[in-house]
């Protein structure tokens, strides 16, 4: 491939393709976009390594995440340290996850993660609720939020222990026609 | 979590086992005892990094599925360095596994680079990939060569090269390949500023577009160009000439605007052909390919909307399963994460509310109906009022019809008169579909179940219209035809009148020839069925694009600039920004194809002017979605209903194939224009193929095949064999739905016996569970999670009450603690299955083996 880029080495590149859903261009194309958040704190040569990251302010605001009312919750459980703050692998690590290559479990997986408000590994009715609220800006009645949450957990929960677990969230998740279209976020 | 579990468990059997059972098998121990080292030092890390827990899940998880390779690894490395700690090992048979070994090593390179082409697809952290990919990288690359050495180590590297290139050029065919796919950008763009509905739309019109181009390939590539190219000149025959009395005004652009004078007889048109069989030093049969081509027109789109039906169908039952998640799909996939702008978001949060609100309607009101009887009569109402207006549209698109063919024989006619037709069916396309819209609001339907109604209407709107206009036109075509014959023999007689007086005057000169332009010809009805086609398309285009201009962007440009200046707020309240109407985009799309199939065949060129409408639309109504629309309130699902949008083009395509069949078999083709001139019907053109350039036999047998004694069996044997599998089809359907509900009652069954024991005192349970034979297997797992609390985790000191709640199978709310698998089946039952105590529960053994002893291995092997 004719140009020559010095921000990564070769095996970096081959690297990040092989971890990733994407090709060299589009990891560069990537790269781009990560630096164009914050050009002063990103170094445009990537071989050292540089302990680079970006506050959730910066990420939050990108035009592809910045609509989305989980948006927080994407870069919290995108970021090493789960405080929404993201490195460039972070960042390609989002990316490739909800690129359209990403395998169904895959993308469950970490649909599981973002709906899991509290990090207790279920999704529990209080989560629910905050994701009723969050698609719906608050619009429903407390009632309304109630029973849609015990629908949910009457419908999705396998178990029966009152709450999500990830093997119930992927039963039910991986059926649903649009799962795949619907959690894309496209460079 | 069960996981974590595990593997804390066999950590901790690990050390158990190093304490009490120590010789047991040192390759196991070997690995535990690496395994804790491990352990250890990643808690180190987690104590500095003050770790979150899914981090520590993802290394789990990743030790979990690398488990296999590493393990072999490290036991390789040990087998190779013959390092084995353990009292119990026996070197001496190092010689003799070498083979194995080799195998081994193979398989777990093979496993490596299993892992390497599958790291995409982990779970894990960047870092934890770059590493876990080096690693496994570097054994590759350490041991394929000492592998290969046996058997030709260079024809090895070779192949890995290959396969290095193999996946490199995939990768780069895969990006090459994307970019092939026209405007998927653009689509991209749409899609992710509107959602993924109003993207189908444009997706249906590349569709659309892809097969006009290939209907275009054939027509001009097979008949167009050929005559261009061999045919006759223009001016040479009287059908390729415009007739004197036109051809003063033939260039005027307001004859040409109407597709008459110069147009009118060129090739776009079925008169131009002419009926010479061949054509050219290629011997080209024009008038056989102009009716192979027809045919084949419709033969491709048959086939080819046939095909992307069954693969959606197919697609669609693959996700069956509908009614059980309603509420859950809707929670967690209802947003679209491609949405990247305000307003699209603030329509998505809007519909998103409306659907849970018309879901928990739905959920509280499913049984009860009050006041059915007013509702029923509003629907009738409705339906009686929209018949009214379908006959109404239909009786007048008839009358101006009429109308017209009065008008046509009329000298002085303005413009109005001559494009009434097309102004009255734009309108009525215009202004019915709101009004059905209106009507339809008394009805009182589920949107979902009103859409389709509405769908269904504006369709029979436009068929209406459409066979009220095909109707007319063959009463046209009748008058025409009856014209004809009294032309035919007024040509006749002039052209033998002519050739008598000349023949009188020197009868050893060959009498000069009539100029073409002069000759007096007949009516050649199929070029005006050809004409009108062509002109309702164009005016159908025009309609289409101004409404555009002025409906959406006028108006969006309207409402922007002229908010600053008014009493109220235009883009909120009434004429605000207009929506992106895709059921009447798609179905406008599915009319106008609809007029293509059937006006190709009498106007070879429609399909031309059809894919630059095509090609046109595409950017045009991209950029005005994109400067001037607001997304449709109702969602439109876009997986679902795009059968329904082929259903309709199939229709459409049935329907315009009755008229086109019916004029190719049963009207007689004008006596002076056209490929099929001379003969009785057109189709004679197949037999005189058959008859003079093949051999007899085929000849004979295409008269046997078309014997209605072959044909009519042939029929009844295709029916009965849709008769049959459709009864199968049925059978299966059946069987599904039953399999589908013992599913469920098998589900809500398990559901009601885990509440019950969920229900049933705790005290019984704990009891139930003591009594289990496999009692004894539960206390070293309980010992082992007592020691994982103890032990110096520095993360879950929430932990310890832990065995009794969780033998309750009560859910632990918050913290560490909630990661345990709250029923205790999972630790009672698990080890009953692998038997007493083995250390790894529930773990697949390494590399895959089956179970039974392995040579080169079984040495270690723990008895089971």
């Amino acid at each position: 491939m004719g140009n020559k880029q010095t921000i990564f080495t070769q095996e970096q590149l081959d690297a990040y393709q092989d971890c990733t859903f994407f090709t060299r261009k589009e990891i560069l194309r990537l790269f781009y976009r990560y630096r164009d958040l914050a050009p002063q704190l990103v170094p445009l040569d990537y071989t050292a390594k540089p302990a680079v990251t970006l506050p959730y302010e910066l990420i939050g605001s990108m035009p592809e995440l910045k609509d989305n009312p989980f948006r927080q919750r994407i870069a919290e459980v995108f970021s090493e340290r789960g405080d929404g703050n993201m490195t460039l692998d972070d960042f390609l690590d989002m990316f490739s996850v909800l690129s359209e290559m990403a395998p169904r479990d895959l993308k469950a997986y970490y649909a599981f993660k973002i709906y899991d408000f509290n990090n207790d590994d279920y999704i529990c009715k209080s989560d629910l609720e905050k994701t009723v609220n969050k698609l719906t800006r608050n619009e429903l009645t407390p009632e309304e939020v109630s029973l849609v949450c015990e629908k949910v957990i009457y419908e999705a929960d396998a178990d029966n222990d009152g709450k999500l677990s990830l093997a119930d969230f992927q039963h039910m998740i991986v059926r649903a026609p649009d799962f795949l279209r619907q959690y894309l976020l496209l460079i | 979590e069960d996981k974590e579990e595990d593997e804390s468990e066999e950590e901790d059997n690990g050390s158990q086992q190093n304490r009490a059972s120590r010789r047991k098998n040192y390759q196991r121990k070997n690995r535990d005892g690496k395994k804790a080292r491990e352990e250890g030092s990643q808690k180190k890390d987690r104590g500095k990094t003050a770790p979150t827990k899914d981090q520590k899940e993802s290394e789990n998880k990743e030790k979990k599925t690398t488990k296999r390779g590493k393990e072999g690894e490290d036991k390789q490395k040990k087998d190779r360095k013959n390092s084995t700690s353990s009292a119990s090992s026996n070197s001496s048979d190092e010689e003799s596994l070498s083979e194995e070994e080799l195998a081994m090593l193979k398989e777990q390179v093979e496993q490596k680079k299993k892992l390497i082409s599958t790291m995409r697809n982990k779970p894990w952290r960047m870092v934890k990939k770059l590493s876990v990919l080096r690693e496994a990288q570097d054994f590759v690359e350490k041991f394929e060569g000492a592998l290969g050495k046996g058997k030709g180590k260079k024809l090895y590297a070779y192949k890995m090269m290959m396969a290095k290139k193999w996946v490199k050029f995939k990768r780069d065919f895969e990006n090459f390949k994307t970019q092939c796919i026209p405007w998927e950008m653009k689509i991209k763009e749409v899609e992710s500023h509107f959602g993924s509905s109003v993207a189908s739309y444009f997706i249906f019109l590349r569709w659309m577009y892809g097969v006009n181009l290939v209907l275009f390939g054939l027509i001009f590539g097979l008949v167009i160009i050929p005559e261009i190219l061999m045919g006759m000149p223009y001016g040479s025959l009287p059908r390729k000439t415009v007739p004197r009395a036109e051809q003063a005004t033939a260039m005027d652009f307001s004859v040409l605007w109407d597709f008459e004078g110069y147009i009118k007889y060129s090739a776009l048109f079925y008169g131009y052909y002419n009926n010479q069989r061949t054509i050219g030093w290629l011997k080209y049969r024009l008038p056989m390919a102009y009716f192979m081509v027809g045919i084949s027109v419709f033969g491709y789109s048959l086939m080819v909307v046939i095909r992307s039906m069954a693969r959606n169908a197919n697609e669609s039952t693959a996700d069956g399963d509908d009614d059980n998640f309603i509420f859950s799909w809707k929670m967690f996939t209802s947003w679209d994460y491609l949405i990247g702008n305000p307003e699209t978001a603030d329509n998505k949060f809007a519909s998103i509310t409306t659907s849970f609100k018309e879901s928990i309607v739905d959920e509280q009101e499913s049984n009860k109906d009050e006041n059915i009887h007013l509702r029923r009569f509003l629907r009738v109402l409705a339906n009686v009022l929209i018949i009214c207006c379908l006959c109404g549209s239909g009786y007048l698109i008839y009358f101006v019809v009429k109308r017209s063919q009065t008008f046509s024989k009329m000298q002085n006619v303005g413009w109005y008169e001559r494009n009434e037709v097309e102004i009255v069916m734009s309108l009525l396309g215009m202004f019915c579909p709101p009004l059905f819209e209106t009507i339809a609001a008394l009805e009182n339907y589920h949107p979902r179940i009103g859409l389709k109604w509405q769908l269904g209407r504006i369709f029979a709107l436009f068929l209406g219209n459409l066979y009220t206009f095909l109707l007319a036109l063959m009463d046209d075509v009748n008058e025409k035809l009856a014209e004809e014959d009294v032309v035919k023999n007024i040509t006749h007689w002039t052209l033998l009148g002519h050739h008598n007086s000349s023949a009188g005057n020197d009868s050893t000169v060959t009498p000069p020839p009539l100029d073409p332009a002069d000759v007096p010809r007949g009516p050649c009805w199929e070029t005006t069925v050809g004409i009108e086609f062509v002109r309702l398309t164009v005016s159908d285009i025009l309609v289409t694009y101004i409404t555009i201009l002025v409906g959406d962007f006028i108006r969006a440009c309207f409402v922007r600039f002229v908010n600053y200046c008014w009493c109220w707020d235009l883009e909120a309240g009434f004429p605000s920004y207009a929506e992106f109407d895709i059921s009447g985009n798609v179905l406008g799309l599915v009319f106008n194809q609809g007029m293509i199939w059937m006006g190709s065949f009498y106007a070879p060129g429609l399909v031309g002017i059809n894919v630059l409408r095509l090609l046109t639309s595409m950017y045009f109504q991209c950029w005005a979605v994109m400067s001037s629309n607001v997304p449709h309130e109702r969602v439109f699902k876009a997986s679902k209903s795009n059968n329904f949008y082929m259903g309709l083009l199939l229709l459409i395509l049935f329907l315009s194939l009755l008229p086109v069949a019916y004029t190719i078999m049963s009207l007689p083709p004008s006596f002076d224009c056209g490929p099929f001139s001379g003969k009785k019907r057109m189709y004679d053109v197949i037999q005189e193929t058959i008859e003079l350039d093949f051999p007899l036999f085929v000849a004979k047998i295409f008269s046997y095949v078309a014997n209605p004694g072959l044909i009519i069996p042939a029929i009844l044997l295709m029916v009965l064999t849709i008769y049959y599998l459709n009864a199968v089809s049925k059978a299966y359907q059946r069987a599904n739905a039953e399999l589908k509900k013992k599913m469920q009652m098998q589900r809500e069954e398990e559901k009601n016996k885990r509440n019950n024991k969920a229900s049933t005192n705790p005290m019984l349970q704990d009891l139930e569970d003591l009594l289990t034979p496999s009692a004894k297997t539960e206390s070293p797992s309980k010992q082992a999670e007592d020691k994982k609390t103890e032990s110096p985790d520095g993360t879950s000191p929430v932990r310890k009450p832990g065995r009794g709640e969780i033998l309750h199978g009560s859910p632990m709310a918050g913290g560490r603690g909630a990661v345990l698998p709250p029923p205790s089946q999972v630790f009672v039952t698990q080890p009953r299955t692998l038997g007493f105590r083995a250390p790894y529960p529930g773990q697949p053994r390494p590399w895959g083996h089956p179970a039974g002893p392995v040579p080169g291995r079984g040495r270690g092997q723990p008895c089971y």
